[in-house]
């Protein structure tokens, strides 16, 4: 017996809420980076659920953009942050907010 | 996959997400990001999605989260002392965090989930996935070669000194 | 419950059957270094007089010191990662061993069994999965010894795997180009025809070029010369695990051999036919002048399995030879190889395979 739909929608709600708390109460950038990518990962176990409830293969799919496009994500975001650290010399967001200084 | 089991990966795989934001040494996050991301994949493997488990691991907990790594141990971050917010925004959000999953779960309970059908023959293999990616998904393919190409360009542009 | 037991023994079999290689492989290297510089080896260890060529020391002997040496963790790191960079190293190469096929079929009791230990359909890209989780062992071991030089050279390992992985991956993809199918076993039985009636199908006669580009990464992969500048034995002593003595420096080296071995059993599978033994067929050989000699089952499966034992043992020499032969890379030649030379190269085989299979057809 496989476990019903709406458990795996549950556990890819609470991952996402996990995410989000972590962007919200970290602040150090890289770790605000994982956090995003827990939440990109909890959405994947939506889709791929939700494709093997419908029987179609749309959500997979899907599934593949996401990941591509985090990739791309990541790259870029840590190419800002390491920029961003030689000129500051910190990866605290607070120091991080404004563009002067 | 059997409910025990289902519960047993799901308990697993929350522990080690709120390591993953929790934890003062970034590297130890880092690692529990690639415990999450593996689980992850084993929760794919019983959701009959044999393709995307296996570009999970390959793509996600090989690559994104060694690019990771790499950037932390560039910069060298040890822990830090400040490593979480002040306890106001720490309560704040924790009771966001909590209320937004009640509101999502509660959704779904309401919602009409549609009943769960046997997949037909061949579902979640590389064939069926390839079928659709290069017919119905071609434009976005496409497009996604394009934006590796600029991500790629940007980093490296972005990275050099 | 029988099916439990059965993929149970045949995963026994399989890491059974790769540790044995693996410690002819130490051997070997042991040995075939010391004929390669006309010197005899090591041969002193000896139990009751018997010193068997220098077995004893290497296999009896070297197990026993590493396993009883004081187990050293540098002062001030983290401990948890230092205690999980072994594991993290070798588990990942033991476990992809679990797509590699060791023989066709074996009939037992009424029943078909499958001799390759899990049957996955993305067999491949399981392999690829794995290898990309051995980057951690590297990364963390260095990470985690609190050593500058000991980071550097892990830092230059992971890059040099995950750069690696990039040229492995086209030439897999050729590969899978070639036979249509990501499951291996498929793919050894598919290299089982004749082509003009007498030359066996084997892979290498469908890809050389991937066969080349593979081979040259696998060995890049596990860090052997000469692509061996994150370990430099010579110069940085061992790099990346150098702050790891005793039972963790013997996962390392463990990891190390295993590794040769895996990429031992995948050119064995993908370009040299696997558990093929030419001309021998389910039921006997089948000869191309007409001729053929019936065999039982069993028999065909143990001569399979013994096949493919005979070309592991093949390849983990090659690359133990190439090893002795070799001078080393400097970092950069390294790098410029499998960015500016292996990827364009797979690359263009990926194209031409493509083209050649769609005037052509598939090799299956």
């Amino acid at each position: 017996m496989t476990p019903p739909l709406a458990w795996y929608l549950g556990l890819s709600a609470v991952l996402f809420a996990i995410g989000v708390l972590g962007v919200l109460i970290r602040r150090n950038v890289i770790v605000i980076f994982m956090a995003i990518e827990l939440m990109l990962n909890a959405v994947n176990l939506s889709f791929v659920a939700l494709a093997r409830s419908t029987g179609s293969m749309d959500g997979q799919v899907i599934v593949f953009f996401v990941m591509t496009v985090a990739a791309a994500e990541a790259a870029v975001g840590l190419a800002i942050i390491l920029s961003m650290f030689r000129n500051r010399e910190t990866t605290n967001v607070d120091e991080l907010a404004t563009l002067r200084w | 996959m059997s409910p025990l089991l289902f519960l047993l990966l799901a308990a697993l795989t929350v522990a080690s997400a709120l390591t993953v934001v929790v934890h003062r040494n970034p590297v130890h996050s880092a690692c529990a990001l690639v415990v999450t991301l593996c689980l992850l994949a084993v929760f794919f493997l019983g959701l009959d999605a044999q393709l995307v488990a296996f570009l999970q691991v390959i793509v996600y907990a090989g690559a994104i989260v060694v690019l990771f790594l790499f950037v932390i141990m560039l910069l060298n971050l040890q822990v830090e002392a400040r490593a979480m917010a002040g306890a106001l925004l720490v309560g704040t959000a924790t009771a966001g965090g909590v209320a937004l999953a009640v509101l999502v779960v509660t959704a779904l309970r309401r919602a009409a989930v549609p009943a769960a059908a046997n997949p037909p023959a061949g579902f979640g293999e590389t064939a069926a996935l390839a079928r659709q990616l290069f017919t119905v998904y071609l434009l976005p393919f496409e497009l996604t070669s394009i934006l590796l190409l600029v991500a790629i360009v940007g980093a490296v542009a972005l990275a050099k000194k | 419950m029988a099916d439990v037991a059965i993929t149970a023994a045949k995963s026994l079999f399989i890491v059974l059957l790769v540790v044995q290689v693996m410690g002819l492989g130490v051997f070997f290297e042991r040995k075939v270094s010391a004929l390669i510089q006309d010197r005899i080896g090591a041969n002193r260890a000896a139990i009751l007089g018997f010193a068997g060529l220098g077995l004893v020391n290497t296999l009896v002997a070297d197990p026993i010191k590493f396993l009883l040496k004081e187990d050293v963790v540098p002062a001030g790191t983290d401990r948890v990662l230092h205690f999980l960079a072994p594991v993290l190293s070798l588990v990942p190469v033991l476990v992809t061993f679990a797509v590699v096929p060791f023989g066709d079929v074996l009939q037992v009791g009424g029943r078909t069994i499958n001799l390759q230990a899990a049957e996955l359909n993305v067999g491949i890209l399981y392999v690829l999965a794995m290898v990309s989780l051995g980057v951690y062992g590297v990364v963390l071991g260095g990470w985690a010894s609190n050593n500058r030089w000991s980071l550097l050279g892990g830092i230059r390992g992971s890059a040099q795997m995950i750069s690696y992985e990039i040229a492995m991956g086209l030439a897999l993809v050729a590969v899978v180009v070639t036979y249509g199918t990501l499951d291996l076993q498929e793919m050894a039985r598919a290299q089982g025809h004749l082509l003009w009636g007498w030359l066996p199908a084997w892979g290498i006669l469908y890809q050389p070029v991937a066969c080349l580009i593979f081979m040259t990464a696998g060995v890049a992969e596990s860090k052997r010369i000469p692509f061996d500048l994150p370990e430099g034995e010579s110069e940085l002593i061992s790099g990346y695990f150098t702050e790891y003595s005793g039972a963790k420096h013997l996962m390392f080296m463990m990891s190390d051999f295993v590794e040769v071995v895996l990429v031992a059993a995948l050119v064995a599978t993908l370009f040299f036919g696997g558990w093929q033994l030419p001309y021998l067929l389910r039921d006997g050989f089948h000869l191309p002048w007409g001729a053929a000699l019936a065999l039982p089952s069993s028999a065909v499966a143990l001569l399979q399995v013994t096949s493919f034992a005979v070309k592991l043992v093949f390849f983990t020499w090659l690359q133990i030879v190439i090893r002795w032969t070799l001078p080393r890379f400097r970092y950069d030649q390294l790098m410029r190889l499998g960015w500016q030379g292996l990827l364009p190269l797979g690359l263009a085989n990926v194209v031409v395979s493509a083209l050649v299979i769609v005037l052509a057809g598939p090799a299956a």
